[in-house]
């Protein structure tokens, strides 16, 4: 293998040239990042980036002189359009078209917009560092914000808003919030929490229109006919994966880029991180991660695979989400129909942790500001489930 | 040898660290922010210590190579 590109070069695009380079692949390295910035740590830009706590060097994943080290020709502010499995290339927005012998395809997602979305002033979406500059931008001028969308990401840009002294409404269909990430039990004390620190949770609503002054949103308003002066609003209902340049290809595209257990997507060719649908190795089923450890692990294996390891990819899934004073640890994926066992505190409180039971097996385990607790029970998920689970 | 650098105002608790490096690495009892046990730990945990800063989520452990 002589040439081997990495579209995206984020997370896993990075954690994957690290890898390839301390496996000892001595061939030539291309990778292709579509943004203007080298590539950085997203988790923070609903928290300390859009607070003013952190600015873009503190947020760099990778040194000023990880590219050189690592021989890596890093195309920045170039986007790759077209890939062809057959000839083996891919075509650059410049024009430029590359040969590859192996690639890593870690371009990771997109927000999802909402249907007939205007483009307006005011109206954000927010995955990249330059979305979270703007936002913060908008919020430090204004003292009402609306967030429409109530899942991990709309939940932290409204405690943040709330922490920063802004009023904020946040709009969301469901009655419960975050359930499908972390189940209607911690969903629901995660509402109290975020009620009891005076965010305007409006949920089974959703949005009707959008008001707006030259070009400047002014308001909207719910379908229950509620309208809301604002001019800031942020849409948080979740993200597609970035898989159009690749439709074509020869690869197979389905909620992301399909691969076998080895993140494997056609000979030679591995994805890896947020973009990555892969063949569960136990459970049997696709499944696509949009966690930040999750890019990290899948990028090393991947890398390692397509220098020939073999190795098949099986993780403990990890996520957390922070709010005010509360940090939400999970290891494991919560399954929709389980059995909650509380194995200390209670619901919602500090120190609280669970166990997520299904089939007599934990599936998950999650802790509220109980980071050491949570660690030590992370061994327990895909063992029997505790005996009090069972007869539950 | 490396000499490690942990930042516990980034450190989120996660505790990959002490999973990958339990002799180099411990959590606070209160709020699970990481504990440096060795900052130059000897080099046959040069490799677990390295797990752990390409694990850690919050960019919170940097090597020294010295």
């Amino acid at each position: 293998m002589d040439r081997i590109v990495v579209v995206g070069a984020s997370l896993a695009g990075l954690t994957a040239v690290e890898t390839l380079r301390e496996e000892n692949f001595a061939g030539e390295l291309v990778v292709i990042n579509a943004e203007t910035h080298a590539g950085y740590d997203r988790p923070p830009l609903s928290k300390k980036v859009l607070a003013g706590g952190m600015n873009a060097s503190d947020i760099t994943l990778k040194p000023a002189e990880f590219f050189a080290t690592n021989r890596v020709d890093h195309r920045i502010g170039v986007r790759a359009t077209v890939m062809d499995l057959a000839t083996r290339t891919i075509a650059l927005a410049t024009g430029e078209i590359l040969t590859f012998d192996g690639l890593l395809i870690a371009t990771g997602l997109r927000p999802r917009p909402l249907p007939r979305q205007p483009v307006l002033r005011g109206l954000h979406m927010l995955r990249t560092l330059d979305d979270a500059v703007a936002i913060r931008a908008d919020m430090l001028g204004t003292e009402t914000m609306v967030i429409i969308g109530a899942g991990f990401l709309g939940c932290e840009v409204a405690a943040t808003a709330r922490q920063m002294g802004l009023e904020v409404v946040l709009v969301d269909p469901m009655e419960l919030p975050m359930a499908r990430q972390v189940g209607p039990e911690l969903a629901a004390a995660l509402l109290r929490k975020h009620r009891q620190k005076g965010v305007d949770i409006r949920t089974g609503r959703s949005v009707r229109s959008f008001e707006e002054s030259e070009g400047q949103v002014t308001a909207i308003t719910l379908d229950d006919g509620t309208r809301l002066p604002t001019k800031i609003v942020v849409v948080t209902i979740g993200s597609l994966a970035n898989t159009e340049w690749l439709q074509g290809s020869g690869l197979s595209l389905d909620n992301g880029v399909v691969c076998d257990s080895f993140c494997c997507a056609a000979p030679g060719v591995f994805a890896a991180g947020d973009v990555a649908s892969w063949l569960h190795p136990r459970l049997g089923v696709q499944m696509r991660l949009e966690h930040r450890m999750h890019a990290t692990e899948q990028a090393m294996i991947a890398a390692r695979n397509m220098l020939g390891a073999g190795i098949a990819f099986d993780p403990l899934p990890y996520f957390w989400t922070d709010f005010y004073d509360a940090r939400i640890q999970v290891f494991g994926r919560i399954p929709v129909e389980h059995e909650m066992l509380v194995l200390s505190g209670q619901i919602g409180e500090p120190g609280f942790t669970a166990a997520f039971c299904q089939g007599g097996i934990v599936e998950a385990v999650a802790g509220w500001n109980a980071a050491r607790d949570i660690r030590k029970f992370s061994a327990l998920v895909g063992k029997p489930a505790p005996i009090e689970a069972v007869t539950d | 040898m490396i000499k490690i650098h942990i930042d516990e105002h980034k450190c989120v608790g996660a505790g990959q660290c002490v999973m990958a490096s339990p002799e180099v690495f411990d959590q606070r009892e209160d709020d699970g922010i990481v504990i440096l046990l060795q900052q130059q730990p000897p080099d046959a945990l040069t490799p677990s210590v390295r797990k752990a800063a390409k694990l850690c989520p919050a960019l919170a452990i940097r090597l020294e190579e010295t």
